[in-house]
């Protein structure tokens, strides 16, 4: 178990589909990507995965002693998960759908604002969403109770999503063309920013209870972000929070990224936001 | 944090290259703008590898500084924190180097 969170590869991911008369639980291997050994009575296809064994190249052995010898590796730590995103990432393309990873400390209003989208955009764009967090299907009812497919992912004792993870909920939620996959990830301002899943887009959702400091405080988090949502900007009048003092800070970080400041309780902002999907939503066939 | 999943993930990579080999030291580079604390993968070092091939194989970390290049001014620099600031004070800066997780080497016993 890792002293610094906590976090451990016991308590196992574990996968729920919500609303829909089934649930299951697999067994999930130490560095989470044991895709090849769990089996289940589900119709989804595994041919995305692990086409990625290919890529690790040939040993090459430097020197060779009597007893010990130094074997040349070069590989990128994350290689399985990347390779594994980059697979979700063209799943994803080719069927028209986009996928959005919302990252945010706990409390931020992640599921507050996938409520009021999945509500207001409802007549025009079927959002779905996985849903991930240590424990509990409290959010995945939230977004049911909304009108959403919803697939829950408990990380157990595991701090962030991982492509692994994604690729199973796709497989579950089995998105339409046209439709958009909100992933809301484990709430934790550090260890998701690290973990590509596959999606076209990243977007990091704030508010200012949290303080103006934040964009400093965590920039690895913050340097990825394609749009920043600034929430709870409705609570401003009563709380010491500087938005100027944000933005400089924000783009200290990461200049390029887009700022829109909304309230997922009153609506402030919000069509801004839906403006941001609506552009990058693939246009369904006919 | 993250570190234990990274942890685990240079185990498997190495179990999975290796699988039959006795691992006497693992070498990495966790570059300055990574994202990963280099004393977090210490500490689950050896809690990960414990019942593997890995199983009390020193770990050695090299960590390279990170090299930025800035938009505006046009010189090269080494950032002093994870927020990667040119000393024109321009936040618009390529990274070029420092953010690489890798697995460098091993040492087969």
């Amino acid at each position: 178990m890792c002293a610094t969170c906590g976090c451990s590869s016991g308590g196992g991911a574990r996968l729920m589909t919500v609303g829909r008369g089934h649930s299951h639980s697999h067994p999930h291997g130490a560095a989470h990507h044991s895709g090849r050994d769990h089996d289940h009575e589900h119709d989804h296809e595994h041919e995305l995965d692990h086409e990625h064994d290919r890529e690790f190249a040939q040993v090459e052995v430097l020197s060779s002693a009597d007893s010990e010898r130094t074997v040349e590796l070069q590989q990128k730590v994350l290689a399985k998960n990347d390779q594994l995103a980059a697979v979700n990432r063209e799943w994803l393309r080719g069927r028209g759908i986009l996928a959005v990873n919302l990252m945010s400390s706990p409390g931020a209003g992640k599921t507050t604002l996938l409520e009021r989208t999945a509500r207001d955009l409802s007549d025009r764009i079927a959002i779905s969403v996985v849903e991930g967090d240590q424990e509990t299907a409290l959010d995945a009812s939230r977004m049911l109770r909304a009108g959403s497919k919803v697939v829950q992912i408990n990380t157990g004792a595991g701090c962030h999503l991982d492509a692994e993870m994604l690729s199973r909920a796709l497989r579950s939620l089995d998105p339409a063309a046209g439709s958009i996959v909100m992933i809301e990830n484990v709430g934790n301002l550090v260890c998701p920013a690290l973990f590509d899943l596959g999606e076209q887009a990243r977007v990091v959702l704030a508010s200012t209870t949290e303080g103006a400091d934040k964009p400093l405080k965590y920039p690895h988090m913050f340097r990825q972000a394609d749009l920043v949502l600034l929430n709870k900007i409705d609570l401003l009048p009563y709380i010491d929070f500087d938005v100027r003092e944000y933005a400089s800070g924000l783009r200290k970080v990461t200049p390029d990224a887009l700022l829109l400041q909304v309230s997922a309780t009153t609506g402030d902002g919000m069509d801004a936001w839906y403006d941001w999907l609506r552009r990058r939503t693939p246009v369904p066939p006919d | 944090m993250h570190e234990l999943a990274i942890t685990e993930g240079v185990v498997d990579a190495v179990t999975g290259r290796l699988p039959d080999s006795r691992i006497t030291c693992v070498r990495l580079e966790i570059g300055a703008l990574s994202g990963v604390v280099a004393d977090s993968v210490r500490f689950c070092f050896d809690l990960v590898t414990e019942g593997t091939n890995l199983e009390g194989a020193s770990l050695e970390i090299s960590e390279p500084p990170g090299l930025c290049s800035c938009r505006v001014c046009g010189v090269n620099f080494e950032p002093a924190s994870p927020i990667a600031l040119c000393p024109c004070g321009s936040a618009e800066v390529t990274v070029l180097s420092g953010q690489d997780l890798k697995i460098t080497s091993v040492q087969v016993g």
